[in-house]
């Protein structure tokens, strides 16, 4: 196994013998000359934020400023009674009338025999409509929103970011946790490159923007 | 060394396959119908961007840098893999990592293994090995999953089963799946339908099955993390279910930081599917504790990377990110399909990173399928300059068969050798046109030559020669600087 590592690393010495030494000299002057920083005001943010997510079928949901009383409404107008919850979710967001679970390494099988789940968010990426989520007390585990076929994420709106690059760099202090990016509810393109909402994660995405 | 590359070494040559492949009409109109839609998805995705030509320069620049500081990127990802509570190996060829891969799942004593679309485990043929060693691997991707049932080929590097359409598939799964088991009557060909029998079908293979197998589309060097796009949440699933997580990464998916993804998950999404973004992005490191699997093996792959890396000009096919855009641009594999390139990497990439793999020693005929139109290098995300590097290889072929006394004793060789005199003597090039000029009359129908006998009915057997003119231009200028002398 060392053997292949050194012959590996040999080899690729070999084939650049004449570069520059100084390697991290070299990674900052490299070119970029693309959109790093967005133009857009708070409010076009938002309603380019809501279209891209649509796009993708995922629905935005509008905080009337009571978050307990949104949640109740959104989850019986789709009628999902079990839901999952990480183990830090705001206790106060939570509505009476429906059975919340607190994923505190709940089974596979106890994931899929729910409802849904309801977690945060870390940000929301509005040029292409895509939400990150981070594994936190929060956001909870990679499985929790993953299993259930219902996932309602609550995002505040001030977590929204234009560009892709924008994103990242928000990110760069958690880079180390494991992310998800979902970019409205799982699809597949595989038959005749037609897209399918729906085969393995949660066929259903509602964002709920506070 | 044994580097393989799926079994490339055993395809037939292109043109003989694709003499097969044009022969197929349901084929040819399943592949350019999704070829179509692709194409127009991603061209107006990327004409959308203000920024996409900087975008593709930021992105051709980072990964020509990565390669010049390959050995320190890999060092520096090995000690942060390592750091987070991650396994690397290192495997120079394919049998290598196959046999890691078998160790790692016989010390968990698995008989199953759930897989996430990777092109490099097809590279490495490891479905076939681990059925050898009987463990059963499940592919979970919807398209590689059509092609397993069916005992397909893959015929794209993003959508393998572009070939197949919904009726095709249709009858694969009415034959292969279990629908009574699963509850499903009456299966139509409505897409919405096959995606959900699918579901139902692997939904109990990833709540049980103990041991995931993916591959990567970066390995991010400053932090160890490794980043898998896709669309179905079937990745989700093999990443964060199993307890054993087996990622098989090629040596040149390495990006320098964390920071340069702003440019690839611009750029890999709008390129391969034409998406602003695509589903599901993972990105993880090392193990972390009650979220996902506990035990992470990385395993970097040679199989003849780092011979590509020496081969000059040839080198910045490495750069790939394997976005399949300049398959969906490429006139040849609109006519062929994936199938007749014989190796798991297909169209424009594939002919020139299925030889270098090899040393040049197979797939020789793969430089030559393109017209080098340079479609390619138009829609390429990272700027590879795919044709000029078909030129590059056709070179090197032929110097390399020309090294040998079989390849010096070759008729086009000497022929080409004949050629090169008779260029370099205007006396003889004027002998030898009159010579044509009269010798071509027999073959001239409708004003073209369809076909030449003997050796040169090469040239003919894919396309029509204009015959020499009456004149020829050296003719015309003798006469003409007389005409017009003072
Ligand atoms: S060569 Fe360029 S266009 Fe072709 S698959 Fe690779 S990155 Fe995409």
């Amino acid at each position: 196994m060392s053997n292949s590592r050194s012959a590996i690393l040999a080899r690729i010495r070999a084939a650049n013998q004449n570069r520059p030494s100084d390697r991290q000299q070299a990674w900052a002057l490299l070119p970029r000359n693309y959109c790093a920083q967005g133009t857009l005001n708070p409010t076009e943010r938002l309603q380019l934020f809501d279209e891209r997510l649509r796009h993708y079928n995922g629905t935005p949901f509008y905080s009337t400023g009571d978050v307990r009383t949104d949640i109740a409404k959104i989850l019986s107008d789709r009628g999902r009674r079990t839901l999952i919850v990480p183990p830090g979710l705001p206790a106060e967001w939570l509505p009476d009338g429906f059975r919340f679970m607190r994923d505190e390494n709940l089974s596979k099988q106890a994931l899929d025999a729910a409802d849904g789940v309801v977690t945060g968010c870390t940000l929301g990426i509005a040029l292409t409509g895509t939400i990150v989520l981070e594994s936190s007390p929060t956001q909870g585990r990679r499985a929790a929103t993953l299993i259930p076929d219902y996932h309602l994420c609550i995002l505040r709106k001030d977590d929204i970011v234009e560009l892709v690059p924008e994103a990242i760099r928000c990110l760069e202090p958690v880079k180390d946790h494991p992310l998800t990016f979902c970019s409205g509810p799982s699809a597949t393109v595989d038959i005749e490159m037609t897209r399918v909402r729906g085969v393995h994660g949660p066929r259903t995405l509602d964002v709920l923007l506070i | 060394m044994s580097i393989h590359i799926g079994n490339a070494e055993s395809a037939p040559p292109f043109s003989t396959a694709a003499h097969t492949a044009l022969q197929n009409q349901q084929l040819r109109q399943n592949v350019r119908n999704a070829t179509n839609i692709i194409q127009a998805k991603r061209n107006n995705m990327a004409g959308e961007l203000p920024d996409w030509e900087e975008l593709r320069n930021a992105g051709h620049s980072i990964k020509t840098h990565t390669l010049q500081y390959l050995d320190q990127y890999l060092e520096e990802f090995e000690a942060n893999v390592t750091r987070a509570g991650g396994h690397l190996h290192w495997a120079i060829d394919a049998d290598e990592a196959n046999e890691i891969i078998r160790r790692i799942i016989a010390d968990r004593a698995g008989k199953e293994v759930i897989k996430v679309k990777t092109m490099t485990s097809n590279e490495i043929r490891l479905n076939a090995y681990l059925e050898q060693q009987e463990i059963t691997p499940h592919e979970t991707d919807l398209a590689d999953l059509i092609v397993q049932l069916g005992n397909e080929e893959p015929s794209h590097i993003v959508v393998p089963a572009l070939h197949i359409n919904r009726t095709q598939i249709r009858d694969i799964f009415r034959k292969e799946l279990p629908l009574a088991q699963l509850g499903i009557e009456n299966l139509t060909d409505d897409p919405a339908q096959l995606a959900e029998a699918a579901r139902l079908y692997l939904r109990h293979k990833f709540l049980t099955v103990g041991i995931g197998i993916s591959g990567a589309n970066f390995a991010v060097a400053d932090t160890g993390a490794v980043v898998v796009v896709e669309s179905e949440g079937n990745g989700r699933m093999c990443l964060t279910l199993p307890d054993v997580l087996i990622t098989l990464v090629g040596i040149e998916k390495i990006v320098p930081t964390f920071r340069d993804l702003e440019v690839f998950l611009q750029t890999l999404p709008r390129s391969a599917t034409g998406e602003r973004m695509n589903p599901y992005n993972s990105i993880w490191t090392g193990v972390t504790p009650s979220d996902g699997p506990s035990e992470f093996h990385v395993i970097l792959l040679d199989n003849g990377r780092t011979d590509v890396l020496a081969n000059g000009e040839g080198r910045e096919a490495l750069a790939c990110i394997r976005c399949g855009a300049c398959l969906n641009a490429c006139p040849v594999y609109h006519q062929t399909g994936g199938i007749a390139y014989g190796s798991v990497y297909q169209g424009p990439i594939g002919a020139i990173i299925t030889p270098q793999l090899q040393s040049l020693e197979h797939s020789q005929t793969l430089p030559y399928a393109s017209s080098l139109c340079g479609a390619c290098y138009d829609v390429c995300p990272v700027k590879i300059n795919i044709p000029e590097i078909l030129i590059f290889l056709r070179g090197e072929i032929v110097r390399k068969q020309q090294s040998t006394l079989l390849g010096k004793l070759d008729p086009e060789n000497m022929a080409m050798q004949a050629m090169a005199l008779v260029f370099s003597s205007s006396g003889l090039m004027t002998t030898a046109e009159a010579f044509a000029k009269f010798a071509q009359n027999v073959f001239v129908h409708d004003g073209f030559i369809h076909r030449l006998p003997g050796m040169l009915s090469g040239w003919t057997n894919s396309r029509d020669l204009m015959p020499l003119p009456k004149k020829s231009f050296r003719d015309w200028w003798s006469h003409r600087k007389k005409d017009s002398a003072p």
